[in-house]
Order: structure tokens, then C-alpha cells, then sequence
């Protein structure tokens, strides 16, 4: 993974000391609230229900063992004893003071990392496939161009002041596993014509009260352009997006208000004017970076490992782990393992202290010092000896760790909502539990199958819900906290954002709603292999809605059902 | 119909939520919060808090509704109830 040299030990020092010179003068008041609400934005703090919030970045989701650590001795020493990863691929933690945040970016800038950029409206932290470097199904590793982007847009200055936030996230691999369609920009490596490498650059995606699935905007570009391209789109958003409406400030507004084509034409016509040699990578410095994540030679381990074989045919838990949490590697004798942070009981995301600490050890020891963090809220083990899965699994069990979830309906995606956050109307992580403990059986959820299910305690929608198979949305129903289901949404290479089913639900009455939902899919599927979103893709809304709503007065045609996002947004 | 107001907002430092209490002072009880419930009284307490955020004591103060339950304050929101609890519901 990349380390940082003395320029970048240089710049994240700096910048912790301005940030502490700044949290001084904020106290003693020679800067106001409103002259320091931007510096600390900036610098990933925020202030939130019960306490300031630090966003901490994980840079394309990767982590060494020891950075782990040091987050965990933060939570120790400044938190409550927990982190909670989010959707960004970043760590929050939820209980921090003011006067000890420049301590706190001290000790981070120690371990090689930061909270720059993790707020504002600037480019946020690149986010990327959690397999990349050792995915059985890639074509280039995506890390060495999201260090590219995260060193080409840290305090850029042409690009700290947008209209807007602004989220890129790459993908290397034939499947898309991070969410890039989603994006304001995604980036697919793809081999052209010649076999040389290049980037798909899609625009113009994202989620929140307006949601949009990325378009095209040029189907292969030389990768030696990366930066010149990126520097012409994010030029025509800078002139054009919209700063006089927050709402519709986003890039996504821009491209569909005047259409991909002429946004490209735009884009086009100012990457013609762009000096691309001042601008675009040198080749020097792309194989600098690249030395860093150079492809690692992993020792000879046995592909048929008897003891793993043994323990899968004696021990239902552990095979049922190795089935759903393990992945193929691209070298034989390996698999890649998800950590599912969704224990039952627990809060989706949330991670203890002492949870990191074992991780972190389990990483030194079986995975190579490294780890990754998910969109979907896990982590990961990039690389494990399929000869040591079952001591990885045995350690996670020791942890409370061991969910052998991944990728099914209990992997839910759950935003802090009300229960942390100011802008939610309604709370998550209760729901997430409740929904949870109505799937409690292991075997059901996996007889179920691969499911999507994603919570936004508002329209912002920072638990993805438009994207899940199934989303929920919290709304805030005259003072009530109510939910409204969609159905149908998908964050991968077949991205779509799902369709409302109906009036909203209280919270309580939700869990049995999924239950339904599940119910009606396993009663109409053609078998097992036909997943929930393959079903409601033949089916359609209609026969879900029925059973959702059969016995009520409710038909869904309501004004709530038509409009949704306005009513939860209360506009 | 007057609502019963009181002021809340964060400690500068280290971000709590505290109320402005009967005695003047930022209390995390919420019960302990000086009630308004004139418009004079409520401009009174948002002034006691202007003061306040200009002294770099409270940052993010505003006023809210709230129930009387026994002569004392009690949260009228979902949000309000776990913000005076100072934990999330979970």
C-alpha cells in the first residue's frame, strides 16, 4: 500500500497544525462560529445531535494493521471505545471534544492519514473496489489511480470551493463492486483496442432527494488524461453548477439539466484548451506510486487445504462463513474474507476498540499487515491462506465478529440516522436491529439469498436506500417516525434506483412489511438461483404491492406515494 | 396559543448539549431549563444566549418547544427526547 513520503508527512502536519492554531483562536474567540464552521468542515468536523463528530478519511478503503490500531486507541482515548465505518469507505467517531481534535490529527498524521476533505464542498475521499489488487476478476488495480486522484484533488485550488460535494470512486475489475455508477464520478478501467489501459468515465450519478444513475460521458480515455479530463469536467461543473440552490447543486443537476451531450461537447471543448502535458501524470511519477501496490509474490500455499475441508463438513457455522464471506483471490491457496460488521444486536458499521485491535492482529498475522473497509459497512481481509481460514474464523468468533452474512438480506446498510445525526428525521440503527432479529435464523437468510437492504433515516440518503433491492427512508410523518419501502434498486453494473411500493409504514409495523416482501419473493422466484432482484425485475411492483398492502385501506395512490421525496423532505 | 420555550445549544468546547437552566446556567437536565412562555420571555432567554455564543461558551443555540409535564420541561420530539438523553435509543 502507499506510504507516505516526506512531502505528504509535510502536508498532513501542516495542515494539523493550522487546524490547531485555528481551534485556538476559536476559543478564544478571535474567530467566530461562522468564520470557523468552514476550517473545521474542512478539516472533517462537524457538529452533530449530542456531540462534534470526526469524519476521519480512509483513503480508497485501505488500511494497515497499524493504522487500525491507531484508530482504535483514538476511540479509546477521545471516543467512547467505537468507530462506525460508513458508506464513504471513512471511520466517524461520534463522542469527540473540540479542544482534543488537534490532538487527535496529530496522532493520525502520525499513522500516515487525515480527515481533510472529508466535508465540505470539495472532493471527498476517493472510494474503490474493496477487492482491488487481489480480485480474481480485474483487469488493473484501481488503488494506484485513487492515490493519483487523492494527491491530485488534496487542497487543489481550483477545487476547494464547488458549488458542491463532490465524490469519484474507481473500479478496476469486470464486476462493479463500488457503487461507481452512483458517483458524480465513476471510473471503470477498461483495456482498449491496442491492450493499452484506460478509463470508462461515467458522470453525473449519485443519490440524496434527487437521484440519478452515472451516464456515459466517454467510453474510453488513454489513461496518461486522466487529470487533464478531470480537470475539463470539473471546470464546466465549477462555471456552470448551480451555487445559488443547494438542492440542486450537485453535478448530477447540471449534466441532466443540459443533457450528456452537450455536457460532454462542454467538456470536450474545454479539455481541447487544457495544457495536458502541465496537467496529466508524469509517467515517472505514475510508476512511483505504482511501486507502492505492485503486485505482492505470496508464499506457496496448499490450493485443497484437508484441515478447512474437515472443518466445513463438521462445522455448519464455519461453512456457512466460508460459503457466504469468503472470495475468490487471484492466486490460488488464497480467498478473500468480509468481515460483517451486522452482528445481530449490533449497530451496522460500528466497530469496538478492542474489535479493531483484534482485526488489526488478525491482519498482521494472516492477511498481510493490510485491510480494507467497505461501502457496505464491512471490512475486509484482502488476502488469507485458505490453509488459515479457520484460525481467521476462530479469531473472529472470539471477537463477536464471525456473522456469516455478507451479501445477504442481515448485511443491512444503516446511516447513523436520528440517533446521531441533526439533518435525520427518523431513526435507523433500531430498525436495522429489528429487521435483523426477525431474520435471526442463519439458514433462512441464506435460503433467501443474495439481497440488498439499505436504510436512510432521511433523504439524503447516506444508507444508499435508492440503491438497495430493498430501500427503506425514514420520513417524519406529523411528529411520527414513518418509513417508505422502495424496491428494485441496485448499486452494481445493472445500477438502477428503486421504485416507491406505497404509503409509508410506523416502525414497527416495518419489520413484518420486509417480511412480506420476502415471503411474496420466495413464494413467485423460479428457484434459488432467481436472487430477489431478478424476481422483481420479471414480476414487477405489482404482485409486492399487493401483498404489502392487501387488507388495508392503502392503495399507494396517495400524494405521499407520487411524491415522496418533497413530503420527506418536508419542502 | 403560546408554546413553552426553552434555549438549548452546545458547549463550544466540548460540544454536550446543555439548556439554559432556571439559574442562568447551561445545564445538561433538560428539566432543570428555564421555561418561556411569553414572547418576552422568549426574546429574554435568546438574548441570555446571544450573550452567551458572543462569550465563546455555546455555539448552535436555538429555541424549542417544549411539553410541561409537572411544571417541568419535557422534550416534544423523537429528536429533542434523544438529544436530552445525551446516548442514541440503541
Amino acid at each position: 500500500m502507499y506510504r507516505y513520503d516526506s512531502y505528504d508527512h509535510a502536508f498532513v502536519r501542516s495542515r494539523a497544525s493550522q487546524f490547531r492554531d485555528q481551534v485556538r483562536r476559536r476559543l478564544t474567540g478571535e474567530l467566530s462560529e461562522e468564520q470557523f464552521r468552514p476550517l473545521r468542515l474542512h478539516n472533517g468536523l462537524y457538529l452533530q445531535l449530542h456531540a462534534y463528530m470526526l469524519r476521519v478519511a480512509i483513503p480508497y478503503g485501505v488500511l494497515s494493521s497499524s493504522q487500525l490500531r491507531t484508530l482504535a486507541d483514538i476511540a479509546r482515548q477521545y471516543d467512547r471505545g467505537f468507530g462506525h465505518f460508513t458508506t464513504r469507505q471513512n471511520i466517524q467517531f461520534n463522542w469527540i471534544k473540540l479542544e482534543d481534535a488537534p490532538d487527535i490529527l496529530d496522532a493520525l498524521a502520525a499513522a500516515d492519514m487525515h480527515a481533510v476533505q472529508t466535508s465540505g464542498n470539495c472532493i471527498r475521499n476517493v472510494t474503490a473496489d474493496p477487492y482491488a489488487g487481489v480480485a480474481a476478476d480485474e483487469i488493473e488495480d484501481p488503488r494506484v489511480w485513487a492515490e493519483v486522484l487523492r494527491q491530485w484533488s488534496s487542497v487543489h485550488p481550483e477545487f476547494l470551493f464547488l458549488p458542491r460535494k463532490f465524490k469519484i470512486a474507481i473500479s478496476g475489475a469486470l464486476e462493479d463492486r463500488a457503487a461507481v455508477l452512483f458517483h458524480d464520478i465513476g471510473l471503470r478501467i477498461v483495456k482498449g483496442r491496442d491492450g493499452r489501459s484506460g478509463f470508462a468515465v461515467h458522470v453525473g450519478g449519485g443519490q440524496g432527494r434527487t437521484p440519478y444513475v452515472a451516464q456515459e460521458l466517454r467510453g474510453f480515455l488513454p489513461r496518461e488524461h486522466l487529470l487533464s479530463y478531470l480537470e475539463a469536467v470539473m471546470r464546466v461543473y465549477n462555471l456552470h453548477g448551480r451555487r445559488d440552490n443547494i438542492y440542486k447543486a450537485r453535478i448530477k443537476i447540471l449534466v441532466n439539466a443540459i443533457g450528456i451531450d452537450e455536457f460532454r461537447r462542454q467538456v470536450e471543448a474545454e479539455w481541447s484548451g487544457i495544457d495536458k502535458p502541465q496537467i496529466d501524470l508524469p509517467e515517472a511519477e505514475y510508476a512511483r506510486i505504482a511501486a507502492h501496490f505492485a503486485p505482492k509474490k505470496f508464499a506457496r500455499r496448499p490450493v485443497a487445504a484437508a484441515a478447512v475441508a474437515r472443518r466445513r463438513a463438521t462445522d455448519a457455522a464455519f461453512d456457512r462463513f466460508y460459503r457466504n464471506n469468503t472470495a475468490a483471490h487471484r492466486t490460488p491457496g488464497y480467498r478473500t474474507v468480509t468481515i460483517a460488521l451486522k452482528e445481530p444486536g449490533l449497530i451496522p458499521g460500528d466497530m469496538t476498540a478492542d474489535q479493531m485491535d483484534a482485526v488489526a492482529d488478525l491482519a498482521r498475522r494472516h492477511s498481510g499487515d493490510e485491510l480494507r473497509i467497505t461501502y457496505t459497512q464491512n471490512i475486509v481481509l484482502p488476502t488469507v491462506a485458505i490453509d488459515d481460514l479457520a484460525t481467521v474464523y476462530d479469531g473472529l468468533v472470539a471477537a463477536g465478529l464471525a456473522s456469516a452474512n455478507a451479501g445477504l438480506l442481515t448485511d443491512i446498510i444503516a446511516c447513523p440516522g436520528l440517533d446521531y445525526c441533526n439533518l435525520a428525521n427518523a431513526r435507523s440503527i433500531p430498525l436495522a436491529q429489528a429487521i435483523a432479529a426477525r431474520f435471526a435464523a442463519p439458514e433462512r437468510v441464506e435460503d433467501i439469498g443474495e439481497l440488498r437492504l439499505n436504510i436512510s433515516g432521511c433523504i439524503n440518503a447516506c444508507g444508499h436506500h435508492h440503491a438497495g433491492n430493498i430501500g427503506i427512508l425514514g420520513v417524519d410523518k406529523k411528529g411520527t417516525e414513518h418509513y417508505q419501502i422502495t424496491l428494485g434498486g441496485s448499486p452494481g453494473d445493472d445500477a438502477d434506483i428503486g421504485a416507491i411500493v406505497g404509503p409509508s409504514f410506523p416502525a414497527e409495523d416495518v419489520p413484518g412489511a420486509i417480511e412480506t416482501l420476502v415471503e411474496t419473493y420466495l413464494a413467485l422466484r423460479q428457484g434459488p438461483s432467481e436472487t430477489f432482484l431478478a424476481a422483481y425485475r420479471r414480476l414487477g411492483l405489482a404482485p409486492f404491492k399487493a401483498a404489502l398492502y392487501a387488507g388495508t385501506s392503502n392503495t399507494g395512490t396517495t400524494d405521499e406515494a407520487r411524491a415522496p421525496q418533497l413530503t420527506a423532505a418536508g419542502v | 396559543m403560546t408554546h413553552p420555550s426553552i434555549i438549548t445549544a452546545n458547549l463550544l468546547r466540548s460540544g454536550e448539549v446543555v439548556y439554559l437552566g432556571n439559574d442562568g446556567r447551561w445545564t445538561t437536565e433538560l428539566s432543570d431549563a428555564r421555561i418561556a412562555d411569553t414572547p418576552a420571555a422568549r426574546s429574554e432567554i435568546e438574548a441570555v444566549a446571544a450573550e452567551a455564543a458572543a462569550a465563546n461558551e455555546i455555539v448552535s443555540a436555538y429555541l424549542m418547544d417544549v411539553r410541561i409535564e409537572a411544571g417541568t420541561p419535557a422534550p416534544a420530539s423523537m429528536r429533542e427526547t434523544i438529544r436530552a438523553q445525551h446516548r442514541p435509543t440503541v
